[in-house]
């Protein structure tokens, strides 16, 4: 127990090391983390009314980049599922960082579930009075915490064994990873039911929405990891074998696929048959009457990803340049179609048939950056401390015997960042 | 040179804050500065970011709430008591009004509905402030449960429906649909809550415990009838306008973060009176009553009229119909046709 709290401390001290690049890295996110909690703050001072939402749409950019999150956490079995069911060796050491981001994914997302929230004061009802199996909220809430805790304890287990160096034990690890894969699959199903079961909401009364949610999911969340492997590549000692970056194109690549051909089939539906049904999809893609604010970014997200799954199919995208331009189109794109795209047009017009259109305020957008930021911190800090654990040079008490690095190498250890798109 | 880089891995040692490491036995004491006036600009900063949460007016949103209260059901008759008593007495902190906050139940062999004539209504909206007199509803940012449709004539298209005239009624061409909740018998609002915060009473009236709701409002999304209303901020309503007759269910002020909805005026019709809304029509459109007696003048509406609910396809089973006064007659059954 002494040992791991020593080991905490260590990692805690851990994350303050490193070059400047990396510190200007962490203040940043830490300034506009900051913001964010000093947005939250106004906002549970003056209550919901400082965001955009009205009681026409009533759910906005935190509900959005809530699903878009739990979409993104699967990235972790993306690269799981190749190494533990496919045996792909390429991708073995490379797992840890997938199941990091998980870890910080979901709390990015529950943190967007409770600045939702009008009255985070009261959050401990949930343990008084909890309407399971009813609400599919009350599943959210479940799957979401418990992929939390699988996460935890595999990330948490690797890297503490490997501290210690000492052998993994079969039954605690690898049981959890198989339960992990079946579980990310829940999270977005669940996800997707919540908004799929409002028989009120046709936008989202389709059996389709679930199958593009992990379609979408499973095509984000490797274009992130992607682009976090050559961030690690590039600033650390941390070498990542170029067959990764290949098979994991490969994925991404089979599921936008998937995910075009869902949403050609859901565009196809609603605009051909051309029922009452298909307003929301109406004012999504050509707007209704004068109100068009979601049009230009639907088909931005369009522009994105088609020319995204383009590139992929190319061969260019085996640079590396090419390839992390295709990631951070794909990245954004899907935010906006799956985020912004899938919450706010259900919402308009609204079931009384009136058309209010929703527009962030300031103070929401900042409370978004901040939890990003805070997510990213998070994340950074995670493979910061992972790095010289993996690489033997965080060992329980024996550094001084250990590792004799030169001086340079360790210091190029100690620089590593997630940024989006690495230079 | 070795040695200091790798004791700054080790993270042991001290000078964590800078990216040069103090060199083994030089002065301690500029990192031991260092590293105390970044922790303080981390505090200060941490501090002048939570720095807002010291406008809060407690007693406002947080008066009489108790970490470890019971779910409303499971109140004891004692709790009870004690609960609403502090409501009052924050009520009357609040707007200096002496409020009596009930707790009418359920009469048994009861289940209300509502018919609403639309052949009658003239959109005066007369039900709409007679409904927000009676509930406390804020008036600044407004709150109204009712809300009244202007759709031309030969259409059924809600979204062809103007929410916000504004001029002389009835319009010639057009005819008025007022829509509040609509009291689902298979309420799709209170099986998303993910709190059990709102129910279905045995009379049929779907409730919120206002002091129980933690405002994520998902029972607003799942709503097909767009019944339910958000408190984004405080309520505004002047204290000259309360309405003191209250009931822990329905028309007691709201805070801030919460759902808010139509109970069908249950401070009232459990006590044997009518609805606000319907003692406010100036033209009969509105009916109300206990669909379970068959005398009941919603039952002879619902048996000899044309009746149709909202949304049938949704599968809600509302209890509030819609009605025409004229009968088509047809064929084979007098009159001219």
């Amino acid at each position: 127990m002494r040992e791991y709290l020593r080991f905490l401390y260590r990692c805690f001290r851990m994350s303050f090391v490193g070059d400047w690049r990396y510190k200007l890295w962490m203040l940043l996110l830490t300034i506009v983390t900051l913001l964010g909690v000093n947005a939250w703050c106004r906002q549970f001072v003056h209550g919901l009314i400082a965001t955009g939402m009205t009681d026409q749409v009533s759910w906005g950019l935190f509900i959005a980049n809530f699903t878009y999150l739990v979409g993104m956490a699967a990235a972790a079995v993306m690269l799981v599922i190749p190494v533990y069911v496919y045996r792909n060796k390429e991708l073995h050491d490379l797992v840890i960082f997938g199941e990091l981001f998980a870890v910080a994914a979901i709390i990015m997302a529950l943190l967007f579930v409770v600045v939702d929230l009008g009255r985070p004061d009261r959050m401990q009802h949930l343990f008084m009075r909890f309407n399971f199996p009813i609400s599919m909220l009350t599943w959210d809430v479940i799957v979401l915490n418990v992929y939390l805790l699988l996460n935890l304890h595999i990330c948490g287990y690797l890297i503490y064994s490997r501290y210690r160096k000492r052998e993994l034990g079969r039954w605690f690890y690898i049981p959890f990873i198989f339960i992990a894969i079946v579980w990310a699959i829940s999270i977005h199903t669940v996800t997707a039911f919540l908004l799929v079961g409002l028989g009120g909401r046709p936008f989202w009364n389709a059996a389709i929405i679930a199958p593009r949610f992990i379609a979408s999911a499973f095509s984000a969340g490797p274009a992130f990891i992607i682009l976090t492997l050559m961030v690690i590549d590039r600033f650390t000692r941390f070498s990542v074998p170029k067959k990764a970056y290949l098979t994991l194109r490969n994925l991404v690549l089979v599921a936008m696929t998937i995910n075009v051909f869902l949403l050609v089939s859901e565009v196809f539906t609603e605009f051909y048959a051309d029922t009452a049904h298909g307003a929301s999809s109406k004012y999504l893609w050509i707007g209704i009457h004068d109100n068009t604010a979601l049009v230009p970014w639907i088909w931005s997200a369009l522009g994105l990803n088609l020319t995204a799954l383009l590139m992929l199919y190319l061969p260019i995208t085996r640079s590396r340049k090419l390839l992390a331009t295709a990631c951070v189109m794909l990245i954004i794109g899907i935010w906006i179609e799956k985020g912004l795209g899938l919450i706010v047009p259900a919402f308009v017009p609204t079931p009384v048939g009136e058309i209010v259109e929703y527009a962030p305020t300031w103070n929401e957008i900042l409370i978004c950056t901040g939890i990003w930021a805070f997510g990213l911190l998070i994340y950074t800090i995670f493979v910061r401390v992972t790095i010289p654990v993996l690489s033997g040079q965080l060992v329980a008490d024996r550094i001084f015997h250990t590792t004799p690095e030169s001086p340079a190498s360790v210091a190029g250890d100690m620089t590593d960042r997630t940024q989006e798109i690495p230079s | 040179m070795k040695l200091p880089v790798l004791r700054q891995d080790d993270c042991g040692g001290g000078g964590g804050g800078d990216g040069v490491p103090p060199a083994a036995g030089r002065g301690s004491r500029r990192s031991f500065l260092r590293s105390t006036v970044s922790v303080g600009a981390g505090f200060a900063a941490l501090g002048a970011a939570i720095s807002p949460l010291a406008d809060l007016d407690t007693d406002k949103v947080f008066a009489g709430e108790d970490f470890f209260r019971e779910h409303y059901k499971e109140l004891s008759s004692e709790n009870k008591a004690k609960l609403f008593a502090d409501i009052e007495a924050q009520i009357d902190r609040q707007y200096g009004v002496k409020a009596i906050v009930g707790d009418p139940q359920p009469i048994p062999e009861v289940e209300f509905v509502y018919a609403l004539n639309l052949s009658r209504c003239i959109g005066c909206r007369k039900c709409v402030h007679a409904c927000v007199k009676e509930n406390n509803q804020s008036r600044s940012p407004e709150i109204q449960y009712i809300r009244v449709l202007e759709i031309p004539i030969g259409t059924f298209d809600l979204e062809r429906g103007n929410q916000y005239y504004d001029t002389e009624t009835p319009k010639p061409g057009y005819f008025y649909m007022p829509i509040q909740c609509h009291q689902c018998a298979n309420p799709p609002c209170t099986k998303v809550c993910p709190i059990e915060a709102t129910w279905q009473e045995a009379d049929g009236i779907t409730v919120i415990d206002y002091d129980w709701c933690i405002g994520c409002r998902y029972c607003q999304a799942a709503c097909p009838y767009w019944a339910r209303r958000f408190n984004w901020t405080d309520p505004g309503i002047p204290s000259s306008e309360i309405n003191p007759d209250m009931a822990y269910l329905s028309n007691r002020p709201r805070s801030r973060g919460v759902m808010e909805k139509c109970t069908f005026c249950l401070q009232r019709t459990r006590k044997g009176r009518m609805p606000a809304c319907l003692e406010a029509c100036p033209t009969g459109s509105r009916k109300f009553g206990n669909i379970l007696d068959p005398n009941s003048e919603v039952s002879q509406i619902l048996r000899d009229k044309r009746v149709f609910v909202l949304k049938e396809e949704v599968g809600t089973n509302p209890r509030f119909f819609y009605y025409f006064d004229e009968l088509t007659h047809r064929l084979g059954e007098g009159g001219e046709a």
